[in-house]
């Protein structure tokens, strides 16, 4: 989500967003009942060519799976060990196309147009006090912060390492105290930020 | 037109300002001062950001503390760091986002953040990570983000601090191309040199109100 969206003008970037993750509901449900490992492989073969419609370098497509080789080796051992090779390779197989699926989605999705989607959801609770907009909000500044803090982070270990101190060496506090200091501070940079925008007038 | 009448402000017992009696009609206002004189201050005051202990802020008749919404429609302002201002993830939706609270027809909106974006140079980076952008670009950004709503006034608090020289001198021009009222807070001077008014804030007052050389002539004097 943080800034994953690949600019382009294919058919499924121009597809409606609430569509988009209608289809992406069904299809992962749908993806639940497949047993068998061709099934799934044909289910892989699908995704494929969607990348291929939506026009994705296949390094980005890629890349976006990069957080499952942590997963997949202990998926995948786990079910040698208590299933069957078949059981192993199908559910890594549906992993992999749900995940790949998702990042489909929000690879040519704005953030904009998600967080739309879920305001229009939402909007029939307005009747029991749910604020839509402010939910947007909410959920477009939890986007947001997410590189805000791993910079904060950054910053700090370096200055860490500036001054000598590297690796786990030095209390956790020492880490956390000035990067907890630095992330309420920019929160309230922030707030006055979107008050200087009209935000919440 | 700003008016500052009897305006002070003060957090607990630190005086932060005090005996403000200001008019600000310009074209281009520099604010200048040293770390904690209370220019930042000021400048927050004017679109109530920040209200006063004492006296009050009007702008074009408004009393800002109690107009403060109606007033913040005409009043922009950009920080020093464009960090905290960005807030969605891509430049153009970050632009669209200033344009959520007007309610613009969809064709309206599209065509004014397409004009934004290309006014401020910004079109090959439109559907890039905002986070991504060099401090020069994401000050631009921000910059496009609040004049996308097109203010009477930009305020701006010292914004090129964070940036280098060649970045500095380039928000420097845009400022001072702006159509709209400007108001600067800077410690850059040579960016206010070429305006039309310079206030010189010390210890919560305004020492100095007077054209860019005597003014600056004044603040160096202070600073020796």
């Amino acid at each position: 989500m943080i800034g994953l969206y690949f600019p382009g003008t294919s058919l499924i970037h121009r597809m409606r967003p609430g569509w988009k993750l209608a289809v992406l509901a069904l299809t992962v449900g749908f993806a639940f009942t497949l047993h068998r490992p061709w099934q799934v492989g044909a289910a892989l073969l699908g995704l494929i060519a969607l990348f291929a419609v939506a026009r994705i370098p296949w390094r980005i497509g890629l890349a976006q799976l990069r957080p499952l080789l942590w997963v997949v080796p202990f998926i995948v051992i786990f079910q040698l060990i208590f299933a069957t090779w078949e059981v192993a390779l199908t559910s890594t197989g549906i992993l992999l196309f749900n995940v790949g699926l998702a990042s489909l989605l929000t690879l040519t999705t704005t953030v904009t147009d998600i967080l739309n989607v879920c305001q229009a959801l939402l909007r029939p609770f307005h009747r029991f006090g749910l604020d839509p907009d402010r939910v947007g909000l909410m959920l477009a500044l939890t986007i947001r912060c997410i590189p805000l803090v791993a910079g904060i982070v950054t910053d700090v270990t370096q200055a860490r390492k500036a001054r000598g101190v590297t690796g786990i060496r030095g209390s956790t506090l020492a880490l956390a105290a000035p990067a907890v200091i630095r992330a309420l501070r920019t929160a309230d940079a922030l707030g006055e930020a979107l008050r200087a925008r009209g935000v919440d007038d | 037109m700003i008016r500052f009448d009897g305006v002070g402000h003060a957090f607990g017992p630190r005086i932060v300002l005090e005996g403000i009696n200001l008019t600000l009609s310009e074209h281009r206002i520099g604010v200048v001062g040293a770390n904690g004189s209370g220019k930042s201050t000021l400048a927050r005051m004017i679109n109530g950001l920040v209200e006063p202990s004492t006296g009050t802020v009007t702008f074009d008749g408004l009393d800002v503390s109690r107009h403060g919404r109606v007033v913040r429609r005409q009043v922009g302002f950009i920080f020093t760091d464009p960090d905290t201002q960005i807030v969605m993830p891509t430049v153009r939706e970050d632009i669209a986002f200033t344009l959520r609270r007007e309610k613009l027809p969809a064709p309206v909106a599209a065509r004014r953040i397409t004009d934004i974006i290309d006014r401020f140079g910004l079109g090959e980076h439109a559907d890039h990570p905002a986070h991504l952008l060099s401090g020069g670009q994401k000050q631009l950004l921000a910059l496009a983000s609040v004049m996308v709503a097109e203010p009477a006034v930009l305020i701006a608090d010292e914004p090129t601090t964070l940036l280098d020289a060649r970045n500095a001198a380039m928000i420097g021009r845009l400022l001072s191309t702006l159509e709209q009222q400007v108001i600067v807070v800077t410690h850059q001077l040579e960016l206010v040199e070429s305006f039309d008014r310079v206030l010189v804030i010390d210890n919560g007052r305004v020492v100095a109100d007077d054209l860019p050389r005597p003014a600056l002539e004044h603040y160096r004097a202070l600073l020796a």
